[in-house]
């Protein structure tokens, strides 16, 4: 049986790690390849780096902590943020990526999705989407959820699959910092809509919300968040251990 | 030195990386004298059966792997890598591999209850199957892998050394004398791929 997985989520901007809440008021956590390595130990499943620098600077600095963090930690790297050409994919992934996740890029233009997936398989592409409830539909935001981009939600999210998605990554902006639970009507509509995993991200607080989570949608695949485990709020081995007891299949270390 | 056989196919940072993470010298070269003079290869693999199995023999290094093989170096296929070790794939279309190992590589599909996904992709349990592995030498059974596949071996039921149950048994490991196909990547398992890396050179177990 496949195993849910935990995600830690490091946001990562000029090198360091940093986490906002609704994407606003930004503060310095800590080192990307220390916190990475510390959460392999844990025995987190897969890890999220999420580039939210724009300068080619800050670029350089997020491939250098890429690559520095893959010769040391030897479980799956996705890596997003300024996913916008092939040759962005080409760019992580020779600094140890194994999955690369796009968001704004796609939405600009789709074909990107096509593109990635045919030249590096769809297991590679994940797509991120960040959405917000928004005159009575679920609605896709671009730019860290500043812009609004009209389009409905698991219309967008299906056409990614039909390019080539492998994975999709749901990140509820209203749930999202609120620490009250993941977002489960608009996880429910995505994981009915599609048949490859769907990550859920946004909102988690606290160990029940993850248990509430994996039994209340048996088919989402994993759990994403960012603060509450950078902070030590939930501790991943506690979580797994509390999945466990459950009865919801994880990976023991 | 262990080579890793670059054919162009796919990005072998992690792979080069986690073998320098248990201090053991490793390359990834396209290299067929280098090849030739490893004293271990690794023939890693993703995207389809088809274009890497002609990528392979475009590059001339299907014929050094095999060759290598039937003299007896160490050769460990990893994903794709480990498909190409079979006689033939059925992933969009027939297609040869290199004949290491007896068997076919078929759709997952055709054998796992339609409301699973696929491809399977995560963290799934090994159940050992036959004699002792070598590979597995530090591994316990039950011992958590990733995968990334919608395509397993079948009919190689006397080299299956470990299987993984997802809806049906798949062929997560095969072992034929000094021939070591992983489903799997040891090179993004943990500590547990890294302890079976170890194994296939002859090294012990690390210390977590």
């Amino acid at each position: 049986m496949n195993t849910k997985r935990i995600i830690p989520c490091l946001d990562v901007k000029n090198g360091r790690v940093v986490k906002g809440v609704n994407f606003q008021g930004l503060s310095d956590v800590s080192s990307p390849v220390e916190l990475a390595k510390y959460y392999s130990d844990c025995g987190a499943d897969e890890l999220v780096f999420y580039d939210i620098t724009a300068s080619a600077e800050g670029r350089r600095l997020f491939t250098d902590v890429l690559c520095e963090t893959a010769r040391t930690v030897f479980i799956p790297l996705t890596v997003g943020g300024g996913i916008n050409t092939v040759e962005d994919f080409d760019r992580v992934l020779k600094c140890g990526a194994d999955k690369v996740s796009v968001n704004s890029g796609a939405i600009r233009n789709p074909e990107l999705i096509r593109e990635a997936s045919r030249k590096y398989g769809d297991q590679c592409v994940v797509l991120s989407a960040d959405v917000k409830r928004l005159d009575g539909q679920f609605r896709v935001f671009a730019k860290g959820g500043r812009e609004d981009t009209g389009l409905e939600a698991i219309g967008w999210i299906k056409k990614g699959v039909d390019l080539g998605a492998g994975e999709i990554v749901l990140n509820s902006i209203d749930t999202d910092g609120v620490k009250g639970g993941f977002d489960l009507e608009m996880l429910e509509a995505v994981s009915n809509a599609v048949s490859v995993p769907v990550i859920a991200s946004g909102g988690a607080g606290k160990i029940e919300d993850f248990i509430t989570l994996f039994e209340t949608l048996p088919r989402v695949d994993a759990g994403l968040a960012a603060s509450i485990f950078h902070f030590g709020e939930v501790r991943i081995p506690e979580l797994k251990k509390a999945l466990r007891e459950r009865g919801i299949p994880v990976r023991e270390v | 030195m262990v080579a890793i056989v670059d054919y162009g196919v796919g990005n072998l940072f992690s792979l080069v990386s986690s073998f320098a993470a248990i201090g053991v010298e490793a390359a990834a070269t396209g290299d067929p004298e280098v090849l030739r003079r490893a004293d271990k290869l690794v023939l890693p693999g993703v995207g389809a059966f088809g274009d890497a199995a002609a990528a392979l023999r475009q590059s001339g290094l299907a014929d050094v792997v095999t060759e290598a093989a039937r003299a007896g170096t160490p050769l460990l296929g990893i994903c794709l890598g480990m498909q190409l070790l079979f006689d033939e794939s059925y992933e969009y279309g027939v297609h040869p591999g290199l004949g290491l190992i007896p068997g076919q590589v078929r759709a997952i599909a055709e054998r796992i209850p339609p409301q699973l996904k696929i491809p399977h992709i995560g963290w799934n349990a090994l159940r050992f199957t036959g004699g002792p592995c070598p590979l597995f030498r530090h591994t316990k059974e039950g011992a958590y892998v990733y995968f990334v596949h919608s395509y397993a071996a079948v009919g190689c039921e006397a080299n299956t050394a470990a299987v993984t149950d997802y809806g049906a048994p798949l062929t997560a490991a095969v072992w034929k004398d000094n021939v070591y196909g992983c489903q799997f990547h040891p090179e993004k398992s943990g500590s547990v791929g890294l302890d079976m890396l170890r194994a296939f050179c002859g090294k012990e177990a690390g210390a977590c």
